[in-house]
């Protein structure tokens, strides 16, 4: 090529993986280094971008970056096994190659939010994208620029709660309001009233919003938008920030509506499906939006405005 | 612009000229044409190409690098080596010109795609316009869509067939090289000379019988997005996308890895969002589920995204989309249709 050619993976290398969730669809936290250190510092990112992992020989997959923004090249993503190229990278061995090409794509303007509270609501998977931010956030160089931070996540079972190990280190924080849930045990017709965590209390699930919190109980059986509204954080001053499969971030975004919340303080990471990654090859587009150039963070005002197929 | 003519018997002594580029020209078998690479002079009475020429950059399939093995693991990828040789697309219809500037925005627009560019910059675009009796085609509405069958916009040179001659425009120095590789080829031109292919020029737009009228088309879609209507038009759609594949402004593509005896390249492939693996998760979520869906981004896209995101409209009225669908879906129906909803 007689140019920089942008589709060009670098090569980097396997330095850790971490179990952070098994059953059949297990998660696992990969971190990855550049090989090349004159290239290591394009690869500085901002929280909420994306990059583009390359298993060569089998093909190219999207992830949330989740690892602090650094200029050694250090580039961590959570995957859950569901594909083709998670189903290989979640059989890599430390000292394994793969190809990475990015940071791509808009961030969180985290900057713009010093000086209020944030909220992070995560579910399932989705947690992945927002843990990037909340991690840039509790950091002791960031804490101090923001108010209270307050984090919500869910999964379906207990084996699909992920960063079992990081939650019960934060759930000692002081600077943290911590609230986690497992998803109701599902029944032929539905989800089944009672506990699907044996010492997770159910919330009033007929009306979540009049549950009565036990002193000292941060785990409950609910879905996420549920917990949402027994949690009410107040939209006052206040940012959220939330993530997970398209149903829940609906039913999340009418939940903090409920609580007086305006779509313009909600954001959002959509994850559509890419290829390029830089806005040519189509697929990810969200009316006139390239979800990889325009986006992936979105705030849910933008997004109702979109010619919105999903 | 410099303004020549050259005669068709000394045709031959340019192409002669040109050896050593690659030129690309349209090649008629079983009445069907399409650009290829070609030795010797073409036959210019055709029928615009059924594929269009965007493949000369743009190719159905192309090799992005080869995989790079250590053992039997592939670690690497490796660039493909750089193309030396010039490329003269020959013949290209005002409406495939018009469609390089589409793909020339999309391709440049933030990251600079090096596969594209790389072959476009190394490439003149001599164009002919549409004169009668070859063109128009069935269903041709570029007069609709802001072109003319004398466009010479995406063009570094255009012909026009004036009966014994071309009249010949160059529009750039790209153009101008060409000219300058057929001195004495080429010869002066006169007013008498562009009139007459005025006149033809004006014949064959006179001869195009399909009308859009684009007013307000962008304010009926606006309003029409959540409408039963796409829904309606889209039921007898097969999904099998050839209305994406022969748009000469379409541009959306697959990158696969493919490994066949143990050798493995990185490619690029032709895709269309008129199928549902296109924008599936892998969660198994489909933002597109449905076809009236895929249906209605193809039709937003041309005439509402495109516009917003690169300055221009995605459709230039070539009818391929048209003439070869299989169930007879007719964009400049399809269009009417959403107005006539939306007024």
């Amino acid at each position: 090529m007689s140019r920089d050619n942008v589709y060009k993976p670098d090569t980097a290398t396997v330095t850790d993986i971490q179990l952070e969730a098994g059953g059949g669809r297990p998660i696992r936290t990969m971190t990855f280094q550049v090989d090349d250190p004159a290239e290591r510092k394009k690869f500085l990112h901002k929280p909420g971008q994306f990059i583009i992992i390359s298993y060569f020989g089998t093909g190219e997959s999207v992830f949330a970056i989740s690892s602090l923004p650094n200029e050694d090249g250090i580039i961590q993503v959570s995957a859950m096994k569901v594909g083709n190229v998670t189903g290989r990278l979640h059989a890599l061995a430390v000292g394994d190659k793969v190809g990475v090409r990015g940071p791509y794509g808009k961030d969180f303007p985290v900057d713009e939010w010093k000086g209020k509270n944030l909220v992070f609501i995560g579910a399932g998977i989705g947690i992945s994208p927002v843990r990037a931010v909340y991690q840039y956030v509790l950091t002791p160089e960031q804490r101090k620029n923001y108010g209270d931070v307050t984090l919500i996540y869910g999964a379906r079972t207990p084996a699909d709660l992920a960063f079992k190990d990081e939650f019960k280190e934060m759930d000692t924080r002081d600077d943290l309001n911590l609230w986690l849930c497992i998803d109701w045990k599902f029944g032929p017709k539905g989800p089944i009233e009672g506990n699907a965590h044996t010492d997770w209390p159910a919330i009033n699930m007929s009306a979540p919003g009049d549950t009565v919190i036990p002193e000292g109980v941060n785990k409950f059986t609910a879905f996420v938008p549920q917990l949402v509204e027994v949690v009410k954080p107040k939209p006052e001053n206040a940012i959220v920030v939330t993530c997970g499969p398209p149903i829940a971030i609906k039913f999340i975004t009418q939940a903090l509506a409920k609580l007086g919340w305006s779509p313009d303080q909600v954001y959002t990471t959509l994850e559509n499906r890419m290829k390029c990654g830089i806005g040519k090859c189509g697929r990810c587009n969200v009316g006139d939006n390239y979800v990889c150039k325009d986006g992936p963070v979105f705030t849910q005002k933008e997004i109702s405005e979109m010619f919105d197929d999903q | 612009m410099a303004e020549m003519i050259i005669k068709k018997v000394r045709v031959d002594g340019l192409f002669e000229a040109m050896k050593g580029k690659d030129v690309y020209a349209p090649v008629t078998e079983d009445g069907i044409s399409r650009f290829k690479l070609v030795d010797g002079t073409p036959n210019l009475k055709f029928k615009n190409s059924r594929k269009p020429p965007k493949e000369a950059f743009f190719p159905q399939t192309e090799k992005m690098f080869d995989l790079v093995k250590d053992g039997t693991r592939f670690v690497g990828a490796k660039d493909v080596p750089s193309r030396d040789k010039d490329i003269v697309m020959f013949g290209i219809r005002p409406c495939d010109g018009r469609a390089f500037n589409v793909l020339d925005e999309l391709f440049n627009w933030d990251y600079k795609d090096p596969y594209y560019l790389d072959k476009r910059e190394k490439a003149t675009v001599i164009g002919l316009a549409c004169t009668l009796p070859e063109m128009p085609n069935n269903n041709c509405f570029c007069t609709s869509m802001g072109g003319s069958p004398g466009s010479s916009e995406g063009m570094d040179m255009l012909w026009v067939d004036i009966g014994d001659s071309y009249y010949v425009e160059s529009l750039n120095d790209k153009g101008n090289a060409i000219l300058e590789l057929g001195k004495g080829i080429f010869e002066e031109s006169g007013d008498d000379i562009r009139s007459s292919a005025g006149k033809a020029i004006e014949d064959a737009a006179n001869a195009i019988d399909r009308k859009l009228d684009t007013d307000g088309v962008r304010d009926a879609l606006a309003k029409t997005f959540d409408n039963d209507y796409w829904a309606e038009f889209s039921k007898r759609c097969m999904g099998c996308g050839i209305c994406t594949f022969l748009c000469p402004t379409c541009h959306c593509f697959d990158i696969q890895d493919i490994v066949k005896n143990g050798e493995g390249v990185r490619q690029r492939t032709w895709d269309s969002c008129q199928f549902d693996y296109y924008s599936i998760h892998a969660s198994n979520h489909n933002p597109r589920p449905e076809k009236k869906n895929r249906q209605r981004n193809r039709v937003y896209h041309k005439f509402y995204y495109s516009e917003n995101k690169l300055g221009l409209v995605g459709c230039v009225g070539c009818g391929r989309c048209i003439n070869l669908c299989p169930v007879n879906i007719d964009i400049i129906e399809v269009i009417q249709g959403a107005k006539e909803l939306g007024q």
